[in-house]
């Protein structure tokens, strides 16, 4: 036993209850951790990271039983302590921050009111003094005008500011061990980056010793000096960052690795490694090692064997689970390239200065001033055009309007003014219940969530069934029938699938039914918003890989949404940057991505590789709302007295690549580069 | 796990979901299985009661009614004019199990054509049924029933025409508030751009999903119907008399309560059985429904 460890798990055991059963769902899981040591806990949803991190502070849900094993916290047995000797543990030596940054603050309590409280319940000092310690703490995390937010109340605060007093707040309480348990989740990702870049210098500077857990391999290397890959309740790989990103040993561990996607490998090879199958639920692992039905090295009669693997050295600091650890050397899966895809060239979808404006919400005030009344655009003047059978991405944070655009193209929203024309006709203000029938099912829509986008109440049959039916008009129930089938087939789910309720399905599963629904009317335009964005990763990739799939077989039209710029990177023909309304920047995604011309583009492009950017204010800014560039406020380049009163003006590049910037191309192609190209 | 799933199990799974869960949700939960047992008896009582009641309920026997307290030949003791307690209930639950059904489907098939609607598409439609129902619910629902019941006398389908104004806006209330959060889900809009009707979209892809809550709300509600009924009768407002009428009963022989108790207590068992029996069931399928 290391006597210097801050942290130490010795073989912890964790189960749930269910039906009587106790269904261990953290297995054999050890973790030393020293002081100031930054580690990070990574795996897809359901592998058990964040029980661990529960556990840690004595926080299981009332289902939740340690069955086995031991944690000590700087020298205290966790699992002895009583509800007392939790509450001192609990912001005391541990301070834990979740991934909801507003439902963890109180809304009816100030900002500095609740900072104040966390430091007087954990030190004794005299409210001037726990005052003044919250301040500085606020300036530690880098919000702008300390002073100012400690008067303010939560719903002030935007969702990356309501994570930096949450981490505040942890911070106050001078733990020894920081636990954030996908502390960035749902945070745009430019707000992203900086909230990282904060976090892993906090641990650098106040020595606290930071145990980050998250799905997201990328974050998690810019962050910690050691990695634990966990699968299905177990590590199944620890090592130092660097070794892990370059020399992954476990199969597992490589095969997340490949599923990102790379923006180096845009070109002809639009397709993304993927892992194969599920993560098993608990109770239904098999024998052996849990990944060996899903691993490419599996050998049978020795990896499925029992007791499985268990956590070894191999070369220095690492440890691999793996029963094959001495003789392979993981490689990603090479994906299969993808069938070229027919162009027709001429445009499907022709949107002209479209405006959608949100009328202001006249809210009850209690004296105190109130914003004068002005209309917010969501779409400001957008003009772009989609080709036949090109795949076209719309790139942007939240807020920046891109999905208001596909609502209005699929007719769930109507614009204010502009035009919208596809097909030969102007939809921009024809909602879906009054375009021809014809028209609606030329442009068919995947959704976002997989927990919303198939109907509870009826079998996967009746849901496709339905839509089949809806756009083919009359048929006979086998005729019907046996385009379900075609359908599931296509999008690789056994026929049996019919009988299955939505609820049955996880989550990779329902986005594919969601898919099958979406080409039951061979559409020749299909809008995506965000189809993967709620999945794991080794899911996601497959998912993408379906959709290219589909699209190069039909030649159909992608309109593909999202957040994800490496995403976006890897699978468009083109792409469209929006911000705060604006269309930014507009072309192919060699023109577009390398080198950025955009402020913001370049921004984006620095966030996705988990760095925030040098330069410009280290704060959101609110979507300005006169004639003016809607970046102007965090732009690095601004000219102040230009961007701030008139709107700028859209320079063409080349045929293909336009930029709404006031500054001349060539400028923006000086710009100081805010990145290197590595991820 | 799924791909041997063969389509005879695929049957059977389809058809135990089709129970919408809820026999599953009342086989745990054994205060559930009371209520149900006691309402099912009820209705066999109804069903059977000219063949297991032992005495005309109307019958007037006034040398019964020297003697009304519970004896051998009258169980539970006689009324004031010497008609059979006892039979006077069991004929009295024909008249709940047909009033109290009637009134509370009444109320929801009025309170979701107009709730649905008014929650899916909003604007004017939104407006003008939710300020008729504020209108409605601000009106004390006992003056509404003196009135209406006065003016048109009481009858069997007055009663339900009364019950169904005072619940059918509640109804619709929730109705909409249930229908303006399904329709922001991905697979209303999903149908809303392959073309379907809005009755469609309403009757299939959103009333389904909204059963639990309804469901539950419907228990409760007849359960209320009952005391209302019960106070209907009450106030002279029942089933015009002989008919056998639990909350009748209780009326016409109140005044004797310090005397002939049984007179009354024997009728406000049934009526509370009853209610709490629909309680015990809206309750186990508000804990057991999870979605």
């Amino acid at each position: 036993m290391n006597d210097t460890s801050l942290l130490t798990v010795e073989k912890l055991e964790i189960s749930y209850r269910k039906d009587g059963l106790l269904l261990p769902v953290v297995k054999d899981f050890s973790l030393r951790l020293a002081p100031s040591e930054t580690y990070g806990l990574v795996g897809e949803s359901g592998c058990g990271k964040s029980t661990v991190a529960y556990a840690l502070l004595g926080y299981l849900s009332e289902h939740g039983v340690i069955t086995d094993g031991s944690i000590t916290l700087n020298g205290t047995d966790v699992r002895k302590l009583d509800h007392a000797g939790l509450r001192k543990l609990r912001g005391g030596d541990v301070a834990m921050v979740y991934q909801e940054p507003v439902s963890a603050l109180n809304p009816v309590l100030t900002i500095g009111r609740q900072l104040r409280e966390a430091r007087l319940a954990k030190r004794d000092c005299s409210k001037a003094d726990a005052n003044d310690a919250s301040i500085s703490m606020l300036k530690a995390v880098q919000l702008p005008d300390p002073a100012a937010m400690f008067d303010r109340y939560p719903h002030e605060l935007s969702g990356g500011q309501a994570q930096r007093v949450v981490i505040a707040m942890a911070l106050l309480a001078e733990p020894k061990l920081l636990v954030l348990d996908e502390p960035t989740t749902g945070l745009d990702a430019t707000v992203e980056a900086e909230v990282v870049e904060l976090i892993a210098n906090l641990g650098r500077k106040l020595g606290t010793a930071i145990l980050y857990i998250s799905h997201n391999l990328t974050l998690v290397g810019r962050i910690c000096e050691r990695v634990g890959v966990m699968y299905s309740g177990r590590i199944v790989e620890e090592a130092p960052t660097r070794q892990l990103f370059q020399q992954p040993r476990h199969p597992y561990t490589a095969g997340l690795l490949g599923c990102r996607p790379y923006s180096a490998a845009a070109g002809k090879n639009r397709r993304l490694a993927t892992i194969p199958g599920n993560v098993p639920l608990p109770g239904q692992e098999p024998a052996g090692c849990s990944f060996g039905p899903r691993c490419q090295y599996f050998e049978p009669g020795r990896c499925d064997q029992l007791p499985g693997p268990i956590l070894e050295a191999v070369a220095g600091p690492t440890r691999v689970r793996c029963v094959r650890r001495d003789e392979i050397v993981p490689q990603t899966l090479v994906p299969v390239s993808v069938a070229h895809r027919p162009k027709s060239g001429s445009s499907v979808i022709e949107v002209e200065a479209l405006v959608k404006s949100y009328a202001p919400r006249h809210a009850l005030r209690f004296g105190g001033k109130s914003p004068g009344p002005e209309a917010r655009n969501a779409n400001d003047k957008i003009s772009l055009s989609v080709k036949g059978g090109e795949i076209l991405s719309i790139v942007g944070e939240s807020g920046s309007g891109k999905s208001t655009l596909a609502k209005i193209a699929i007719g769930l929203e109507e614009a204010t003014s502009g035009r919208m024309i596809t097909f030969g006709q102007d939809v921009a203000q024809v909602r879906a219940r009054r375009r021809p029938l014809h028209l609606l099912h030329k442009i068919q829509m995947i959704f976002q969530n997989p927990d919303s986008t198939l109907n509870p109440a009826h079998t996967i049959g009746a849901i496709i069934g339905r839509a089949v039916r809806c756009v083919n008009g009359k048929q006979s129930a086998a005729d019907i029938k046996r385009h379900v089938d075609s359908l599931l087939a296509a999008v690789a789910l056994p026929p049996e699938f019919r009988h299955k309720y939505p609820h049955e399905l996880s989550g990779g599963q329902r986005q594919r039914v969601g898919i099958a629904r979406a080409f039951a009317g061979h559409p020749e335009v299909i809008i995506a918003d965000e189809p993967v964005s709620a999945l794991d990763v080794s899911i996601q990739a497959a998912i993408v890989n379906l959709l290219l799939d589909m699209q190069a077989h039909a030649g159909t039209t992608f309109l593909f949404i999202s957040h994800d710029v490496a995403l976006v990177r890897h699978l468009s023909d083109r792409v469209a940057v929006l911000y705060g309304g604006q269309l930014m920047e507009m072309g192919t995604v060699d023109e577009v991505f390398s080198p950025p011309f955009h402020p913001y583009t370049a921004r984006l492009i620095s966030a996705a590789s988990g760095r925030a950017a040098s330069g410009g204010p280290k704060s959101e800014g609110k979507v300005g709302q006169h004639a003016s560039c809607r970046f102007f406020e965090q732009c690095h380049v601004r000219i102040d007295g230009l961007c701030d009163r008139e709107t700028p003006p859209r320079r063409e590049g080349s045929e293909s690549h336009s930029v709404t910037c006031h500054h001349e191309l060539s400028e923006l192609a000086m710009q100081p580069i805010l990145v290197s190209e590595t991820m | 796990m799924s791909a041997s799933l063969g389509a005879a199990d695929a049957t059977m799974v389809e058809l135990r979901q089709n129970f919408f869960g809820i026999w599953a949700a009342i086989k745990r939960n054994p205060s559930a299985t009371a209520g149900i047992a006691v309402l099912l008896a009820w209705g066999i009582v109804a069903i059977l009661a000219p063949v297991v009641a032992p005495y005309d309920p109307t019958a007037i026997d006034f040398l019964a009614a020297a003697d009304p307290m519970p004896s051998s030949s009258h169980w539970l003791g006689t009324d004031s004019t010497g008609r059979d307690i006892l039979s006077r209930i069991i004929w009295g639950a024909r008249t709940t199990y047909t009033v109290v059904p009637l009134s509370v489907f009444a109320a929801f098939i009025v309170g979701i054509a107009l709730g649905m609607p008014a929650g899916y598409f909003g604007g004017w439609i939104d407006t003008l049924v939710s300020r008729a129902s504020d209108i409605m619910l601000s009106f004390p629902a006992l003056i509404l029933y003196i009135i209406l019941i006065t003016s048109f006398g009481p009858s069997l389908c007055n009663i339900v025409i009364a019950v169904t104004l005072a619940y059918a806006p509640g109804v619709s209330r929730l109705a909409r508030a249930i229908t303006l959060s399904l329709r922001e889900q991905d697979y209303v809009a999903a149908a809303q751009v392959r073309g379907e009707t809005s009755l469609y979209i309403m009757a299939v892809e959103i009333l389904p999903n909204a059963r639990g809550p309804l469901t539950v709300d419907l228990c409760l509600r007849a359960g209320y119907t009952v005391i209302l009924t019960g106070t209907l009768g009450f106030l002279g407002l029942g089933l015009p008399p002989p008919t056998a009428d639990w909350g009748g009963m209780v009326v016409e022989n109140g005044h004797l309560l310090s005397i002939y108790w049984h007179m009354t207590v024997f009728p406000c068992l049934a009526i509370s059985s009853v209610v709490i029996s629909c309680n015990l069931v809206a309750d186990s399928l508000r804990g057991g429904r999870t979605r």
